[in-house]
């Protein structure tokens, strides 16, 4: 459909082309800005521009520098990135877990015919994702304010990951329900027929073929905590720092070109994670018998 | 099931193994089949209650509790109930005053009261401080200790304000979001044209959003129709142009834009070396509403892709084959034939891009500039700034009640079971 038919005349040959450079166009402007920041991180001056040398290509211009800054760990000098890393890391992985855990028993709830208010619910259990972050944020910060005389769970790791884990969990409910239309239930009927409790038929039978809908949710999850600003800033404290709100700071008072380090370094993770998530869409395909599309 | 029971109960004859009646039977298990699929949601839903539901709703409750003075002046409101708004109020209110603001001083409460009424009347601050800090000294008739503190006392702007602030329970919040306050007789009415803020900014976020739509939905049209016409290899390929930046960090992408189009960065640098422009005649591209809109489209367009894309997808090439062999030419055959069919992917992908560029924060703080903030901007600045939480809680229930109202609306045409990421 994409390619002419021979019968064209001028004018569909005209906006045949036209299109494809439109299309060409609109994927620049996705994909430019990501890939601009990759070379500009070798920069060896302290410029968010490309300098004469880098242009000539002079490997002169090209340097580590913002890279070693990133990771130093001369204890002389303070290195905030280098604490916000594993902060960052626990939190996302302790909110994916619980966000997949909860999630994924939802999805299971979910998608049975029999429950009830379905689409409510189900509406319900998405619109943290719907909900602007804003708003979000500021319901949870009066919600730990009232908490405090009890619990310290502003500026506290549990706090954020609470936060975050109500953030993550639509991403697994949508990845598990959207899995589980092709799941086959009378496989589960055929597994607690062969007398395995349905704790068992689930771990035996039902986890390992929903797996893929489970991790790429779980990536997901990730990714939303792992990113995630707008929390942090009202709820976080400032000795508890993470990746995005250095990042924040940083471009709010434009210190040094270490951000477009840290950025080159997540874009090379979240290409990672978007592959891990393709792979498993694809598998999870086949395993279905759908083709993939 | 109905159908089930009635013949059941006609026939009365059809008992289980264990003798009761199959029809009771069968909704005793359907019964028992619902409670297991709803305990397990019962999790995540009670998780939600507390941690998203709750939360939200105990930001609702402060736009509209207003405790701070009749928290503080309890007897000078109960004083002044009898008040008929002509002429000032008498010595039994002022008495009452007096002996309210003497414990508001013991209590270290009297800055919060000085605060919470200088929001509604400007300029009172000084008038209930000094008045408090001279409390201790006055003696009657109180009513000329008072007004001599300061000559505000003796406005009947400033007790019609008192009187107003009085309720526990006040839409007032409200009120000022939308640019309204009373007048001194207690009539709403709109804020003079200088103090008007709230009500250009909610037009402005709103005009802003749709801009962004409809950039998404020109940009994204033909490049899902190109995804949706390839072959699969190809169109997997290409699909990860798509879902990487869907996939990168917000503020990476942000960013990125700043390097691009900031005065001393990328596309001016470009443009100068190519000699369109002067070294001298940079353009401001960022840190404005035009690079907002450029930025919040770049972020969002994969929201517009991926809908239109799976909707595309279901389109058989049939039927443009059979529009142009009952000869409509191509582009009419396109225009009456295939675009109507992709309403459901363009209504889905509107209403999504829609409703994530009305809650946008991070992109408008980080590049907006003056010209470029949301309304969301101005709820984080009355939270973390201005410290007036009750505004900035009445600005969130609007704009929550507008993302509910999109949100059920998105529920109806599109259902939030279709919703899918990549």
């Amino acid at each position: 459909m994409i390619s002419l038919p021979p019968h064209a005349g001028p004018l569909e040959r005209i906006w045949h082309y036209v299109f494809l450079l439109i299309c060409v166009l609109v994927f620049g402007f996705l994909i430019a800005p990501l890939l601009v920041i990759l070379p500009l991180s070798f920069n060896a001056e302290p410029y968010f521009t490309f300098t004469e040398g880098m242009l000539s290509l002079d490997p002169e211009a090209y340097s580590l520098r913002w890279y070693e800054a990133l990771f130093d760990t001369n204890p002389n000098r303070e290195n905030k990135w280098l604490e916000a890393i594993p902060n960052s890391l626990w939190i996302a992985a302790c909110s994916t877990l619980l966000a997949t855990a909860l999630g994924t028993l939802a999805a299971l709830g979910l998608s049975r015919s029999e429950m009830p208010f379905r689409n409510l619910i189900m509406g319900l259990l998405i619109s943290p994702m719907i909900v602007p972050l804003i708003i979000t944020a500021a319901g949870i910060f009066f919600f730990y304010a009232r908490l405090n005389e009890y619990a310290e769970l502003t500026g506290s790791f549990i706090g954020i990951v609470l936060a975050h884990t109500v953030l993550g969990t639509p991403f697994v409910v949508i990845t598990v329900t959207a899995t589980l239309i092709g799941f086959d239930q009378s496989l589960v009927r055929a597994g607690l027929m062969c007398g395995a409790t349905p704790t068992r038929v689930f771990f035996k039978v039902v986890l390992p073929l929903i797996l893929p809908g489970v991790i790429s949710g779980a990536l997901f999850a990730f990714v939303t905590s792992f990113d995630e600003i707008v929390v942090v800033l009202f709820v976080g404290s400032v000795e508890y720092q993470t990746i995005p709100r250095q990042m924040w700071a940083g471009i709010r008072e434009e210190i040094s070109p270490i951000i477009l380090a840290v950025a080159t370094l997540l874009i090379c993770v979240s290409t990672l994670l978007m592959i891990a998530v393709e792979v498993l869409r694809r598998y999870n395909e086949r395993q279905r018998g759908v083709t993939p599309g | 099931m109905a159908e089930i029971a009635g013949s059941a109960q006609g026939m009365a004859a059809i008992t289980t193994a264990d003798g009761r009646p199959l029809a009771v039977a069968l909704r005793h298990a359907e019964r028992v089949k619902r409670w297991k699929a709803f305990f397990l949601v019962l999790p995540l839903l009670l998780f939600l209650g507390v941690t998203f539901l709750y939360p939200i709703a105990l930001m609702l409750f402060r736009s509209v509790e207003n405790p701070v003075v009749a928290d503080n002046l309890p007897r000078t409101l109960a004083a002044l109930e009898s008040w008929d708004g002509e002429d000032l109020p008498d010595e039994a209110v002022f008495a009452a005053l007096a002996a309210d603001l003497g414990e508001a001083r013991e209590n270290k409460t009297f800055g919060r009261l000085a605060t919470r009424v200088n929001q509604e009347l400007s300029g009172t601050r000084t008038m209930i401080m000094r008045t408090a800090r001279r409390v201790a000294r006055f003696e009657a008739p109180f009513k000329e200790a008072v007004t001599a503190a300061h000559p505000r006392w003796s406005q009947l702007e400033t007790w019609a304000a008192i009187a107003r602030l009085g309720d526990r329970y006040t839409p007032i919040q409200y009120l000022a979001a939308m640019d309204l306050g009373y007048d001194v007789q207690g009539n709403i009415v709109a804020q003079p044209e200088s103090r008007q803020i709230y009500r250009n900014l909610f037009l402005r976020t709103f005009w802003m959003s749709l801009v962004v739509t409809l950039a998404c939905l020109v940009l994204g049209y033909p490049i899902a129709y190109l995804l949706a016409s390839l072959q699969a290899r190809y169109a997997n390929l290409l699909m990860i142009l798509v879902l990487l930046p869907f996939w990168t960090s917000l503020l990476v992408r942000t960013t990125s834009w700043i390097v691009l189009l900031q005065t001393q960065g990328v596309l001016n640098d470009l443009l100068v070396w190519l000699g369109i422009i002067g070294d001298d005649q940079r353009f401001q591209m960022i840190f404005n509403a035009q690079g907002t809109v450029v930025a919040m489209t770049q972020i969002l367009l994969p929201f517009m892709i991926l809908p239109l894309y799976s909707v595309m997808k279901t389109i058989p090439q049939s039927y443009m084959r059979a529009a142009q062999s009952l000869g409509a030419p191509r582009f009419y055959a396109y225009w009456r034939v295939y675009v109507p069919n992709t309403l459901p992917g363009i209504g889905a992908g509107c209403l999504l891009v829609f409703i994530l560029a009305i809650g946008y924060y991070i992109t408008p703080a980080l590049v907006g500039g003056e010209d470029g903030q949301m309304i969301s901007n101005l709820i984080a600045f009355h939270m973390q700034k201005s410290l007036n939480w009750s505004l900035a809680a009445a600005l969130g229930g609007i704009l929550l009640a507008g993302v509910i109202a999109l949100y059920w609306l998105y529920n109806r045409l599109v259902g939030v079971e279709r919703l899918k990421l990549g």
